[in-house]
Protein backbone atom coordinates (compact mmCIF):
# COMPACT_ATOMS: atom_id res chain seq x y z
CA UNK A 1 0.00 0.00 0.00
CA UNK A 2 2.62 2.84 0.97
CA UNK A 3 6.34 1.70 0.27
CA UNK A 4 8.30 -1.17 0.07
CA UNK A 5 9.47 -2.21 3.10
CA UNK A 6 13.12 -1.45 2.24
CA UNK A 7 12.57 2.38 1.06
CA UNK A 8 11.69 3.04 4.49
CA UNK A 9 14.98 1.16 6.12
CA UNK A 10 17.28 2.88 3.92
CA UNK A 11 15.82 6.21 4.61
CA UNK A 12 16.73 5.34 8.34
CA UNK A 13 20.15 4.30 7.38
CA UNK A 14 20.56 7.67 5.44
CA UNK A 15 20.10 9.64 8.50
CA UNK A 16 21.48 7.46 10.62
CA UNK A 17 24.99 8.06 8.72
CA UNK A 18 24.20 12.09 8.48
CA UNK A 19 24.00 11.99 11.89
CA UNK A 20 27.25 9.65 12.55
CA UNK A 21 29.29 12.14 9.87
CA UNK A 22 27.88 15.10 12.27
CA UNK A 23 29.33 13.37 15.34
CA UNK A 24 32.80 12.40 13.59
CA UNK A 25 33.61 15.46 12.04
CA UNK A 26 31.99 18.25 14.13
CA UNK A 27 34.57 20.13 16.35
CA UNK A 28 32.15 21.53 18.53
CA UNK A 29 30.44 19.45 21.73
CA UNK A 30 27.21 20.76 21.10
CA UNK A 31 27.26 19.89 17.24
CA UNK A 32 28.73 16.16 18.70
CA UNK A 33 25.41 15.57 20.90
CA UNK A 34 23.06 17.04 17.89
CA UNK A 35 24.69 14.06 15.95
CA UNK A 36 23.86 11.30 18.32
CA UNK A 37 20.38 12.88 18.68
CA UNK A 38 19.76 12.62 14.61
CA UNK A 39 21.15 8.80 15.35
CA UNK A 40 18.60 7.92 18.13
CA UNK A 41 16.09 9.60 15.84
CA UNK A 42 17.07 7.23 12.82
CA UNK A 43 16.52 4.13 14.92
CA UNK A 44 13.25 5.44 16.44
CA UNK A 45 12.15 5.64 12.42
CA UNK A 46 13.45 2.00 11.71
CA UNK A 47 11.62 0.74 14.61
CA UNK A 48 8.07 2.45 13.48
CA UNK A 49 8.75 0.74 10.13
CA UNK A 50 9.47 -3.05 11.49
CA UNK A 51 5.83 -2.13 13.65
CA UNK A 52 3.87 -1.58 10.80
CA UNK A 53 5.71 -4.25 8.54
CA UNK A 54 4.91 -7.10 11.08
CA UNK A 55 1.94 -5.18 12.28
CA UNK A 56 3.17 -5.66 16.37
CA UNK A 57 3.08 -2.61 18.63
CA UNK A 58 6.57 -3.89 20.21
CA UNK A 59 8.49 -1.34 17.82
CA UNK A 60 6.31 1.59 18.60
CA UNK A 61 6.55 1.10 22.32
CA UNK A 62 10.56 0.85 21.92
CA UNK A 63 9.90 4.09 20.07
CA UNK A 64 8.64 5.55 23.32
CA UNK A 65 11.83 4.63 25.63
CA UNK A 66 14.41 5.26 22.90
CA UNK A 67 12.20 8.59 23.15
CA UNK A 68 12.67 8.82 26.86
CA UNK A 69 16.24 7.67 27.24
CA UNK A 70 17.92 10.45 24.90
CA UNK A 71 15.63 13.07 26.81
CA UNK A 72 17.84 12.10 29.49
CA UNK A 73 20.93 12.01 27.56
CA UNK A 74 20.32 15.27 26.25
CA UNK A 75 19.72 16.73 29.79
CA UNK A 76 22.97 15.58 31.30
CA UNK A 77 25.08 16.13 28.04
CA UNK A 78 24.11 19.54 28.07
CA UNK A 79 24.85 19.81 31.42
CA UNK A 80 28.12 18.30 30.82
CA UNK A 81 28.89 20.65 28.31
CA UNK A 82 28.12 23.76 30.35
CA UNK A 83 30.32 22.51 33.51
CA UNK A 84 33.01 22.25 30.67
CA UNK A 85 32.59 25.22 29.34
CA UNK A 86 32.33 26.73 32.43
CA UNK A 87 35.64 25.41 33.68
CA UNK A 88 37.61 26.36 30.43
CA UNK A 89 35.40 28.67 28.23
CA UNK A 90 35.18 26.69 25.25
CA UNK A 91 33.33 24.30 23.66
CA UNK A 92 35.92 23.02 21.19
CA UNK A 93 37.12 19.57 21.91
CA UNK A 94 40.76 20.09 21.26
CA UNK A 95 41.38 23.29 24.32
CA UNK A 96 40.45 20.29 27.11
CA UNK A 97 44.53 19.35 27.59
CA UNK A 98 44.60 19.99 31.56
CA UNK A 99 45.45 16.95 31.92
CA UNK A 100 48.08 17.21 29.36
CA UNK A 101 51.78 18.37 29.94
CA UNK B 1 2.41 4.90 -6.96
CA UNK B 2 -0.70 6.43 -4.80
CA UNK B 3 -0.57 8.83 -2.82
CA UNK B 4 0.52 7.49 0.50
CA UNK B 5 4.04 6.74 -1.72
CA UNK B 6 4.30 10.55 -3.01
CA UNK B 7 3.50 11.81 0.54
CA UNK B 8 5.94 9.02 1.61
CA UNK B 9 9.12 10.28 -0.73
CA UNK B 10 8.25 14.24 -0.32
CA UNK B 11 9.09 13.63 3.25
CA UNK B 12 11.90 11.40 2.86
CA UNK B 13 12.87 14.01 0.51
CA UNK B 14 12.36 17.08 3.71
CA UNK B 15 13.98 15.16 6.08
CA UNK B 16 17.38 14.26 4.17
CA UNK B 17 17.66 18.04 2.96
CA UNK B 18 17.15 19.32 6.45
CA UNK B 19 19.31 17.08 8.31
CA UNK B 20 22.07 17.67 5.44
CA UNK B 21 21.63 21.58 5.70
CA UNK B 22 22.13 21.05 9.51
CA UNK B 23 25.26 18.66 10.31
CA UNK B 24 26.79 21.29 7.95
CA UNK B 25 26.07 24.58 9.54
CA UNK B 26 28.64 26.71 11.09
CA UNK B 27 26.09 28.66 12.88
CA UNK B 28 24.62 26.48 15.74
CA UNK B 29 21.02 28.29 15.36
CA UNK B 30 20.93 27.97 11.81
CA UNK B 31 21.79 24.27 12.69
CA UNK B 32 19.09 23.51 15.46
CA UNK B 33 16.75 25.50 13.18
CA UNK B 34 17.34 23.38 10.32
CA UNK B 35 16.82 20.22 12.95
CA UNK B 36 13.57 21.15 14.39
CA UNK B 37 12.55 20.74 10.92
CA UNK B 38 14.13 17.63 10.51
CA UNK B 39 12.03 16.10 13.49
CA UNK B 40 8.78 17.56 12.33
CA UNK B 41 9.44 15.62 8.96
CA UNK B 42 10.07 12.64 11.25
CA UNK B 43 6.60 13.14 13.49
CA UNK B 44 4.57 13.61 9.66
CA UNK B 45 6.48 9.95 8.85
CA UNK B 46 5.43 8.62 11.96
CA UNK B 47 1.68 9.92 11.28
CA UNK B 48 1.87 8.13 7.50
CA UNK B 49 3.39 5.17 9.38
CA UNK B 50 0.55 4.44 11.71
CA UNK B 51 1.99 5.97 14.89
CA UNK B 52 -0.51 9.02 15.55
CA UNK B 53 0.34 9.24 19.17
CA UNK B 54 4.37 8.71 18.56
CA UNK B 55 3.64 11.26 15.99
CA UNK B 56 2.44 13.99 19.28
CA UNK B 57 5.40 12.53 21.39
CA UNK B 58 7.95 13.14 18.17
CA UNK B 59 6.37 17.09 18.39
CA UNK B 60 6.50 17.76 21.96
CA UNK B 61 9.72 16.19 23.21
CA UNK B 62 12.20 16.40 20.37
CA UNK B 63 10.71 19.34 18.06
CA UNK B 64 9.83 21.02 21.37
CA UNK B 65 11.63 20.34 24.26
CA UNK B 66 14.98 19.44 23.22
CA UNK B 67 15.21 21.84 20.34
CA UNK B 68 14.40 24.67 22.68
CA UNK B 69 17.00 23.22 25.30
CA UNK B 70 19.65 23.28 22.41
CA UNK B 71 18.96 26.93 21.77
CA UNK B 72 19.40 27.93 24.94
CA UNK B 73 22.11 26.56 25.79
CA UNK B 74 23.30 27.85 22.62
CA UNK B 75 22.24 31.59 23.88
CA UNK B 76 23.69 31.14 27.29
CA UNK B 77 26.81 29.78 25.69
CA UNK B 78 27.35 32.40 23.63
CA UNK B 79 28.75 30.05 20.99
CA UNK B 80 26.94 30.85 17.90
CA UNK B 81 29.27 32.78 16.01
CA UNK B 82 32.41 31.16 17.72
CA UNK B 83 35.13 30.08 15.44
CA UNK B 84 35.02 27.09 14.37
CA UNK B 85 37.37 26.24 12.32
CA UNK B 86 36.61 25.72 7.95
CA UNK B 87 35.88 23.16 6.46
CA UNK B 88 39.15 20.94 7.28
CA UNK B 89 39.27 17.85 4.47
CA UNK B 90 41.53 15.79 7.03
CA UNK B 91 38.38 15.84 9.46
CA UNK B 92 35.78 15.28 7.44
CA UNK B 93 37.38 13.12 5.15
CA UNK B 94 37.47 9.89 7.18
CA UNK B 95 34.16 10.72 8.73
CA UNK B 96 32.58 11.11 5.00
CA UNK B 97 34.41 8.02 4.18
CA UNK B 98 33.17 5.44 7.29
CA UNK B 99 29.27 6.98 6.95
CA UNK B 100 29.30 5.94 2.71
CA UNK B 101 30.67 2.62 4.26
CA UNK B 102 28.05 2.42 6.57
CA UNK B 103 25.48 3.51 4.23
CA UNK B 104 27.07 0.56 1.80
CA UNK B 105 26.70 -2.06 3.99
CA UNK B 106 23.22 -1.04 5.22
CA UNK B 107 21.94 -0.73 1.53
CA UNK B 108 23.13 -4.00 0.64
CA UNK B 109 22.19 -5.82 3.93
CA UNK B 110 18.44 -4.47 2.66
CA UNK B 111 18.49 -5.05 -0.69
CA UNK B 112 19.62 -8.56 -0.39
CA UNK B 113 16.56 -9.44 1.77
CA UNK B 114 13.54 -10.56 -0.23
CA UNK B 115 11.68 -9.65 2.44
CA UNK B 116 12.56 -5.89 1.99
CA UNK B 117 10.46 -5.60 -0.92
CA UNK B 118 7.27 -6.52 0.56
CA UNK B 119 5.22 -3.04 0.69
CA UNK B 120 4.11 -1.88 3.79
CA UNK B 121 0.26 -2.16 4.37
CA UNK B 122 -1.64 0.44 5.92
CA UNK B 123 -2.60 0.56 9.74
CA UNK B 124 -3.26 2.62 12.49
CA UNK B 125 -2.32 2.48 16.48
CA UNK B 126 -4.87 4.30 17.73
CA UNK B 127 -3.42 6.34 20.71
CA UNK B 128 -6.08 4.04 23.13
CA UNK B 129 -4.65 0.68 22.03
CA UNK B 130 -1.03 1.72 21.91
CA UNK B 131 -1.64 2.70 25.66
CA UNK B 132 -3.01 -0.17 26.56
CA UNK B 133 -0.65 -2.13 25.08
CA UNK B 134 2.35 -0.32 26.54
CA UNK B 135 0.50 -0.32 30.15
CA UNK B 136 0.23 -3.90 30.28
CA UNK B 137 3.31 -5.18 28.69
CA UNK B 138 5.79 -2.58 29.59
CA UNK B 139 5.08 -1.47 32.76
CA UNK B 140 8.16 -2.54 34.11
CA UNK B 141 10.24 -0.97 31.68
CA UNK B 142 7.77 2.58 31.59
CA UNK B 143 8.95 3.11 35.59
CA UNK B 144 12.47 2.55 34.91
CA UNK B 145 12.30 4.61 32.23
CA UNK B 146 10.75 7.25 34.47
CA UNK B 147 13.11 7.02 37.04
CA UNK B 148 15.81 7.47 34.92
CA UNK B 149 14.55 10.55 34.13
CA UNK B 150 14.64 11.46 37.61
CA UNK B 151 18.38 10.26 38.04
CA UNK B 152 19.11 12.59 34.90
CA UNK B 153 17.04 15.41 36.46
CA UNK B 154 19.01 14.74 39.83
CA UNK B 155 22.77 14.80 38.24
CA UNK B 156 21.88 17.63 35.75
CA UNK B 157 21.05 19.29 39.54
CA UNK B 158 24.40 17.77 40.68
CA UNK B 159 26.71 19.15 37.60
CA UNK B 160 24.95 22.40 37.00
CA UNK B 161 24.92 23.69 40.60
CA UNK B 162 29.06 23.01 41.02
CA UNK B 163 28.74 24.56 44.51
CA UNK B 164 31.13 27.71 43.50
CA UNK B 165 34.32 25.51 43.22
CA UNK B 166 34.46 25.49 39.60
CA UNK B 167 33.70 28.98 38.58
CA UNK B 168 37.42 29.67 38.06
CA UNK B 169 37.70 29.65 34.58
CA UNK B 170 34.96 31.55 34.16
CA UNK B 171 35.54 33.47 30.61
CA UNK B 172 36.02 37.54 30.14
Amino acid sequence: MIVPYGHVYLLAGMVFSMGLVCTLARRNLIMTLIGVEIMMNAAAIAFVAAALRWQQLEGQAFVLFIIGVSAAEVAVGLALILGAYRRTGSVDPDSYNILKW
Amino acid sequence: MNIYAVTFYLIAAVILAATALAITQRNLVHAVIYLIISFLGTALLFYLLGAPFLAAVEVIIYAGAMMVLFLFVVMILRVEKAGEPKFRPGQWGPAILLGFLFLLVVAVLVFKDPGSRATLQKAVAMPRDFGHFVLQRYFLALEIISFLLLVALLGVLHIVQGKGRERTGEPS
